[in-house]
C-alpha cells in the first residue's frame, strides 16, 4: 500500500557521524556482503572480472574536500544510504504497492515479488538511495538490515545493521529516533544532528552529525618562547660574563 | 535522465493516439463511415502501441497488471486506469460513428464528451508522472503538463484533418515549446538545491574521491550527459519539425492525406526529438553528490 502510514512513534534509523568516519568503505562491503545472502534478491554484479565491472550497492561512501570560510580545508567522508524518510516520495509514486513504509517502525522496504522494476521510485528519491538490480529487475534499497535487527537467532550484539556492526570507528549508530530518550536521539541532540536536503520535504529519519569544530591553529610558532630565552642563575652569570669579551 | 527509447516511443505514440481520440470523441472532427473507422483504428493503434512499448523498460513486465493497484497515490497507476477507461469509453463512440447513421453518432454527445474527458485525463496523468517529481526541477513545473497536452492535441488535430485549426495548434505548440525550453533552463538553479544542502556541510565543497570507480545505476539512469552539447541545435530542429514545418505544410497543401501524412510525419519526428531532449536535459538533484560534472 503506497499510502504513507501516519507517522509511527517508533522510528528506526541510523545516525552517521561525519566527524568520525574515515572513509574506509568497510560499511559498503559489509552491507553488500550481508545483503547478498539475506533479504530478497542478491545484489548482483555485472561483468565483475571484465574491463568495466559494475554492481548494485545499498550504501556508498563519498569523500569531499571542504574548505570552510576560515581555516584549513578538511576531508569529509560521506556515507550515503536510504534515510527511511517519514514523508517518503519513493513510496507514494510506486504504482504497484511494492514500495512501502512500515507502520510499526517506519522502515521503508520493497516487496520484490510485487515490483515491476519501473524505476520511478529511484527517480523520486533525492538521495540516490535506490538502485535497480539489473539481474533481478527489481528495486533494491537499504532494508535497515531488517533480517538482523529482529533476528532472534543471532547473538544480541549482532542484532544491528551490518554496516553499524562493522564500522571500525563507530561512525554509524542504530536506534529509535522516535524516542527522545534513546541513545541515538541524545547523540543527535548533543551534536546538532541534521537532515540532508531539507528543501526536498522528505523528513528523513536518519540524521548526520557535523564534523566537530577543529581547534584554532595558533598563529605564532609554538617555538616562539624559546627564541626569547632569559638565562638566570649560573647560566645568567656565565651569559653576562661571556658578553664582556 | 536516461532517455530510454521505449519511454520516448510510448509518450510520443500514445500521446498522438489519445490526442486523436480526443478530437474524435469530442466531435471536433467528424469523419463518417469508413473514414471514421480508419481514424478510430489509427487512434487505437497508436495509443495501444505506445502503452505496449512502455512495458519494454520494465524489469519485470509480467507483473505489469499490478500497476493498477495504487491509484490513490501513484500517477503511474492512475495513468493505467485512465487509459483503459478512455479506450473502453471510446469504443461505443467509435462503433456508432463508423457503423451507425451519421446523426446518431455518440461523438460530441454526452458519452463522447465523457470519453474525451477520459483521454484528457490519461494525457494529464502521463505528464504528472514527470511533473510530480520534486527531485527533477526541470519537470516539476506546470509547463510539463501544458507541453504534454499541447503536443498530444496538436498531433491529434493533424491526424483528425482539422486543417487550418491544426496549423494554428502547430504554431501554438511552437510557443509552448519555446516557453518550456526557456523556463526549463532556469529551474535547476532556481530550485536552490546544492551540495551544501545535500551534505549539510558548510563552506566550499569539492568532490575528492568518488564513491565508486565503476558505473552504477544512479550514474547511468540519472546523471546521463550524452548529447547535451548539441542541445541547442536539437531544440531548433525539434521546433522546426514539430511546429513550423507541419504548420506550413497544412497551410500550403489542400486538406486531405496529401497534407496530413507529411505534416504528421514531420510533427512526429519533431516530437521524438523534443521528448529525447525532455529526458536528456533533465537534471536530478542526486547529481550534487557527484560534483559539478
Ligand atoms: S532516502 Fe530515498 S529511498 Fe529512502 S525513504 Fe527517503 S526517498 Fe525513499
Ligand atoms: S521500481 Fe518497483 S518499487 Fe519502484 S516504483 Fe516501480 S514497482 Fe514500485
Ligand atoms: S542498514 Fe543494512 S542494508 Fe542498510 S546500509 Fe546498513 S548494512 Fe546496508
Amino acid at each position: 500500500m503506497t499510502n504513507l502510514p501516519p507517522p509511527s512513534a517508533k522510528k528506526l534509523g541510523l545516525v552517521i557521524d561525519l566527524d568520525t568516519c574515515v572513509g574506509c568503505q568497510a560499511c559498503v562491503t559489509a552491507c553488500k556482503g550481508w545483503n547478498d545472502q539475506g533479504y530478497g534478491a542478491p545484489l548482483s554484479d555485472q561483468n565483475p572480472y571484465g574491463a568495466a565491472p559494475s554492481g548494485t550497492f545499498l550504501n556508498r561512501v563519498h569523500s569531499y574536500e571542504v574548505t570552510p570560510d576560515e581555516g584549513a580545508p578538511q576531508i569529509i567522508n560521506f556515507p550515503r544510504s536510504c534515510l527511511h524518510c517519514d514523508n517518503a516520495p519513493c513510496v507514494t509514486v510506486c504504482p504497484t504497492g511494492a514500495s512501502y513504509k512500515r507502520a510499526e517502525d517506519g522502515i521503508v522496504l520493497v516487496n520484490e515479488s510485487a515490483c515491476i522494476g519501473c524505476g520511478l521510485c529511484a527517480w523520486a528519491c533525492p538521495y540516490g538511495a535506490r538502485e535497480l538490480d539489473p539481474a533481478a529487475g527489481v528495486m533494491k534499497k537499504c532494508t535497515l538490515c531488517i533480517d538482523r535487527i529482529y533476528n532472534d537467532t543471532l547473538p544480541e550484539e549482532d542484532r544491528q545493521p551490518a554496516c553499524v556492526r562493522t564500522c571500525p570507528t563507530g561512525a554509524r549508530h542504530f536506534g529509535d529516533l522516535g524516542n527522545p530518550e534513546s541513545a541515538v536521539s541524545q547523540l543527535v541532540a548533543q551534536r546538532g544532528g541534521y537532515d540532508l536536503m531539507p528543501d526536498m520535504g522528505t523528513r528523513p529519519t536518519n540524521k548526520y552529525l557535523p564534523p566537530r569544530p577543529k581547534d584554532a591553529r595558533a598563529t605564532a610558532s609554538p617555538l616562539a618562547p624559546l627564541l626569547d630565552l632569559q638565562a638566570t642563575g649560573f647560566a645568567g652569570w656565565l651569559d653576562r660574563l661571556l658578553e664582556k669579551f | 535522465m536516461h532517455p530510454a527509447p521505449s519511454v520516448i516511443l510510448f509518450t510520443c505514440l500514445s500521446g498522438a493516439g489519445f490526442g486523436l481520440l480526443f478530437w474524435l470523441d469530442a466531435g471536433l472532427a467528424r469523419p463518417e463511415g469508413a473514414a471514421a473507422l480508419a481514424h478510430f483504428t489509427l487512434a487505437y493503434g497508436l495509443a495501444t502501441a505506445g502503452l505496449f512499448a512502455s512495458t519494454f523498460h520494465l524489469g519485470n513486465p509480467q507483473r505489469a497488471l499490478r500497476a493498477f493497484s495504487q491509484w490513490r497515490t501513484s500517477w503511474l497507476s492512475r495513468e493505467g486506469w485512465a487509459s483503459v477507461a478512455a479506450l473502453a469509453a471510446s469504443a461505443p463512440v467509435a462503433l456508432s460513428a463508423s457503423f451507425g447513421p451519421a446523426d446518431q453518432s455518440f461523438a460530441g454527445g454526452p458519452l463522447g464528451l465523457a470519453a474525451a474527458l477520459l483521454t484528457a485525463l490519461t494525457l494529464l496523468s502521463t505528464a504528472m508522472i514527470y511533473a510530480q517529481l520534486k527531485t527533477i526541477p526541470r519537470w516539476h513545473h506546470w509547463t510539463t503538463p501544458l507541453s504534454f497536452l499541447t503536443f498530444a492535441v496538436t498531433g491529434g488535430a493533424i491526424l483528425a484533418g482539422a486543417g487550418l485549426i491544426a496549423a494554428l495548434f502547430c504554431l501554438a505548440l511552437g510557443v509552448v515549446m519555446t516557453l518550456t525550453f526557456w523556463q526549463g533552463d532556469r529551474r535547476f538553479a532556481a530550485s536552490g538545491s546544492n551540495l551544501n544542502l545535500a551534505t549539510g556541510l558548510k563552506g566550499q565543497i569539492r568532490p575528492f574521491a568518488p564513491a565508486h570507480t565503476a558505473q552504477n545505476y544512479i550514474l547511468t539512469e540519472m546523471i546521463h550527459q550524452v548529447g547535451r552539447k548539441h542541445a541547442q541545435k536539437l531544440r531548433l530542429i525539434a521546433l522546426a519539425l514539430a511546429s513550423l514545418a507541419p504548420a506550413a505544410l497544412l497551410l500550403a497543401l489542400p486538406t486531405g492525406p496529401i497534407s496530413i501524412l507529411p505534416a504528421f510525419a514531420c510533427h512526429l519526428a519533431g516530437t521524438l526529438i523534443q521528448r529525447w531532449l525532455f529526458f536528456a536535459e533533465a537534471e536530478h538533484v542526486v547529481r550534487h553528490y557527484y560534483g559539478p560534472n
